[in-house]
């Protein structure tokens, strides 16, 4: 399977990536990270951009930080640098989890952060984490900088706030070192994408949830928030009875019928699973307070 | 533009070559430069038959445009033996019977070295996650798994404990693949 034919251009700079892409306004031009999501959509024909912006590459966008209790994070960097980054796993432990879990080796050494997120595939493991660790998406365009809560930032299936010449340029996530996290996710038997993934970032101060952010992916047609499951654990324990009793909710603000339903699953079944889940997740994150696991 | 003038040092020699923007990795090794043994499989990142290793990390060449690689260096399974010798996971993959058809093997093989590269003493579960993005259609997983284990245990101390001899899923209790 060859791609059509295109032009290709490789950026050395965000600044230099703006102007390619004003200077190519008129035709239809795609950013390429990378890849792993454009490419196999160009292969099989669903996507022939005529030309292509390489900015896998632009120093500026590489690499995993803390700075003034915020972790940093280039778009460019791949799935697999940041799972090496150990800032990562303390300031983000559920959007650690679910990178962890995207696609399989070789994926994550070539896919980014950043091209996972700005392609906004509802299937995908980040989504449903960006939100739960509260990311602010870091965009730079012809009119300057923007910065986007993760909340406002994703609109529909491959649908973002994006605009035409801006590009993603990072993440940043609030460093609190107290936040527990975990992912879980039920995986396509035969893509590996999420049919359904929920992602808890949690704050337990003297075994009481003191603050509870849930997403989820694979369920909508884009990321979301799961409020219902968030105040039904705020300023309670997590025991069983609580975890079971706000998984319970997770469908409470969903709407069934505009649920994801597909050859895999039923819109009515990525409900059940959705609850359980979310259960599986607080369940998983919990299990980290009991017993932190050792760093390796 | 859509011809590049790129370079690709392939298993340590060093190669000049025009190629089209649209170019996936795996053709270029393959049609333009005749290094055959990375095969192509799905064709849709999934199945990994076309693994190679860029700048040391097992990539998908079908899902890499040969100019995105200018300027890195590939390995393919070409360069795992040096001087007429097996390269310890080609050794361990013929004693533990680590392949069948062979179709999926040299992915296999630079998935193994990469994830060797990084863990040097896996578990076998370590080792099955670790080739998860590598698919045997002839279901062959425990004596790759096998294989890899070996060649771990070659790799850090020089010696194949049990001499190379076959093991059979029978005693591999979990049973899973």
């Amino acid at each position: 399977m060859y791609p059509d034919e295109f032009d290709y251009y490789e950026a050395d700079s965000v600044a230099e990536a703006i102007e390619l892409l004003e200077e190519h306004a008129m035709a239809e031009t795609e950013l390429l990270a990378g890849g792993h999501s454009l490419l196999p959509a160009m292969k099989t024909g669903l996507s022939s951009p005529e030309i292509l912006i390489d900015i896998g590459d632009v120093p500026e966008l590489q690499g995993v930080s803390v700075e003034d209790d915020t972790l940093k994070i280039g778009a460019m960097t791949r799935y697999s640098d940041l799972v090496d980054a150990e800032a990562a796993h303390e300031y983000a432990p559920a959007l650690t989890a679910a990178v962890e879990q995207v696609g399989d080796r070789q994926v994550r050494n070539r896919g980014t952060m950043g091209g996972n997120l700005a392609h906004a595939d509802p299937a995908s493991d980040l989504p449903g984490a960006a939100l739960a660790t509260d990311v602010t998406l870091v965009t730079e365009g012809p009119d300057g900088e923007r910065r986007v809560p993760a909340d406002e930032f994703f609109f529909g299936m491959y649908a973002t706030d994006l605009g035409p010449s801006e590009i993603l340029t990072g993440l940043e996530v609030p460093a609190d070192d107290d936040a527990i996290g975990a992912y879980a996710k039920k995986p396509s038997p035969s893509s590996g994408y999420a049919m359904v993934g929920v992602a808890a970032s949690l704050t337990v101060e003297d075994g009481t949830v003191s603050s509870a952010r849930i997403g989820a992916n694979g369920v909508m047609d884009h990321g979301v928030r799961l409020d219902p499951v968030e105040e039904a654990l705020t300023g309670e324990s997590l025991d069983d009875d609580t975890i079971e009793a706000a998984a319970g909710r997770a469908t409470d603000d969903l709407d069934e019928a505009m649920m994801m339903d597909d050859l895999q699953a039923s819109g009515e079944f990525r409900a059940q699973l959705l609850e359980v889940y979310t259960e599986r997740a607080l369940q998983a994150a919990r299990d980290e307070v009991a017993a932190p696991p050792a760093a390796d | 533009m859509t011809e590049h003038e790129i370079t690709l040092t392939v298993n340590g020699t060093e190669h000049d070559l025009e190629v089209e923007s649209r170019t996936l990795l795996v053709h270029a090794l393959r049609e333009e430069l005749g290094y055959t043994g990375t095969n192509v499989g799905c064709e849709s990142s999934l199945c990994g038959a076309c693994t190679v290793r860029l700048d040391g990390d097992a990539v998908k060449s079908c899902t890499t445009l040969a100019v995105q690689a200018d300027g890195a260096e590939v390995e393919t399974v070409e360069g795992l033996a040096e001087g007429g010798e097996f390269h310890p996971i080609q050794q361990t993959f013929q004693e533990e019977h680590g392949l069948q058809c062979g179709y999926c093997t040299p992915g296999m093989m630079m998935s193994a070295t990469d994830l060797l590269a990084e863990n040097p003493d896996p578990s076998r579960e370590e080792i099955r996650e670790g080739l998860e993005g590598n698919i045997c259609r002839c279901t062959g997983y425990q004596n790759i798994v096998n294989a890899v284990e070996s060649a771990a245990e070659e790799l850090s101390d020089g010696a194949v404990p049990d001499g190379g001899a076959v093991r059979w899923p029978a005693d591999d209790q979990d049973g899973e693949a």
